[in-house]
C-alpha cells in the first residue's frame, strides 16, 4: 500500500488573487515581513501497486489527467509506503 | 429540429434554456441525463450553467468525466454545434473542446448582473442573425470567468477570429471598466477552430424575454436555428 501528496497550484505565471488577498490582509495585521502567499490544494489519496515506481506512475497520471488543469496550474507528487494499519489514518 | 439541454447533478440552469429554446424560440427541446449515453438525435447540445458537481475540484472538472460527455464530446469533434453557457464553457475547457480556462474573478467576488457585450465575429452559426459591433446586453452569474489563455492561444483567438463576444460598455466600447472579471482581452465568449463550439460567460438563456429585461440573448440560439435550417435544406 502506497500513500500519495498531491500539491496542486497555481502556474507562476498566473495572478493568485486568492494569495494577493491573503498576503494583504497579512500586511494590515503588521506582518510586513511576509511576501509572495500562493494558495493551493493538498490532495491525499492511497494506491495499490506492486512497486513504488509502480505508484508514483498511477499518481502522476492522476494528478495529471484529473487533479490538475495544465492550463493554469502545476502540481506536485509524493508518494511513499505505508504499512496496512497506517492505512486510512 | 431539435435541441438537448444536458442536465448534470447541480445544473440550474437547465430549464430556463429548456424554457427559453421550446417557448420562446419555439423548436423542439429535449432535456439529456448525464449518465445516459443517447443523444436522443438532436441536432445541437447545450451545456448549461450552474454548479455542476459542486464546482468540487474545478469548475466542469468532474462533470467533464459524465457519460453523457463521451457523446458530446464525440457529436462536437465530428461538427455538431455546441454552447456552453457558464458552467457549460468551464466544461467545454475542462473538456479539452474549447482553449484556456476560466480563473477566479479577479476581485474575488461572485458577480450577478446585466453586462454589455460586443459581438466581434457574426460569421459563425450561432450569431449569423446579429449585427457585427452589435451591444447584447445580457446577465453573468459566475465567481470564476477570467478567461485565461497562453499567448500564443490568444494570438490565434484573435487572428482566427474566434473570439465572439467582448464585454463592453453601452457603447461598444471595449475598456477595462467595462471588464467584470479581468478576462484577457475582455474575451466573454469564443469558438474552437471548426467554429461549432460556443463557450460564452454570459447568459442568453436568462435574457430572451422582455419580461426578464431583455430578450438581446435569443438572438443567439435564433441564429443557431437558422443556420441548422441551412444545413437541413
Amino acid at each position: 500500500m502506497y500513500k500519495a501528496e498531491v500539491n496542486v497550484t497555481l502556474r507562476p505565471a498566473i495572478l493568485d488573487v486568492q494569495g494577493k488577498t491573503v498576503e494583504h490582509a497579512l500586511h494590515s495585521l503588521g506582518f510586513n515581513s511576509v511576501g509572495h502567499v500562493r494558495i493551493g490544494k493538498h490532495i491525499t489519496f492511497e494506491i495499490e501497486a506492486a512497486s513504488l515506481e509502480e505508484a508514483q506512475k498511477i499518481a502522476r497520471q492522476v494528478s495529471e489527467q484529473v487533479l490538475s488543469n495544465p492550463v493554469m496550474e502545476d502540481f506536485a507528487v509524493t508518494v511513499h509506503e505505508v504499512i496496512a494499519e497506517e492505512a486510512g489514518a | 429540429m431539435k435541441i438537448g439541454v444536458v442536465v448534470f447533478p447541480g445544473s440550474n440552469c437547465d430549464h430556463d434554456a429548456y424554457y427559453a429554446l421550446k417557448h420562446e424560440l419555439g423548436v423542439e427541446a429535449v432535456f439529456l441525463f448525464h449518465k445516459e449515453h443517447d443523444l436522443k438525435g438532436v441536432d445541437a447540445i447545450v451545456l448549461p450553467g450552474g454548479f455542476s458537481y459542486g464546482d468540487y475540484l474545478r469548475c466542469g472538472a468532474i462533470a467533464r468525466f459524465s457519460p453523457i460527455m463521451t457523446e458530446v464530446i464525440k457529436f462536437a469533434q465530428s461538427g455538431g454545434p455546441v454552447i456552453g453557457i457558464c458552467n457549460g464553457f468551464q466544461i467545454l475547457c475542462e473538456a479539452g473542446l474549447l482553449p484556456g480556462a476560466l480563473l477566479r474573478n479577479r476581485d474575488l467576488r461572485f458577480i450577478s448582473k446585466h453586462v454589455g457585450i460586443r459581438v466581434v465575429n457574426n460569421r459563425t452559426i450561432f450569431t449569423g442573425d446579429l449585427e457585427s459591433g452589435a451591444v447584447l446586453h445580457i446577465p453573468i452569474a459566475h465567481g470564476e470567468g477570467n478567461y485565461h489563455a497562453d499567448p500564443d492561444v490568444l494570438a490565434e483567438l484573435n487572428a482566427e477570429g474566434r473570439v465572439v463576444f467582448q464585454y463592453c460598455d453601452d457603447h461598444g466600447n471595449v475598456t477595462d471598466e467595462a471588464n467584470p472579471n479581468g478576462s484577457q482581452f475582455n474575451i466573454a465568449g469564443i469558438v474552437n477552430a471548426k467554429g461549432n463550439v460556443l463557450g460564452m460567460m454570459p447568459h442568453p438563456e436568462r435574457a430572451c424575454s422582455t419580461l426578464l429585461g431583455s430578450h438581446d440573448g435569443l438572438g443567439i440560439f435564433r441564429s443557431l436555428a437558422h443556420s441548422l435550417e441551412i444545413v437541413a435544406a
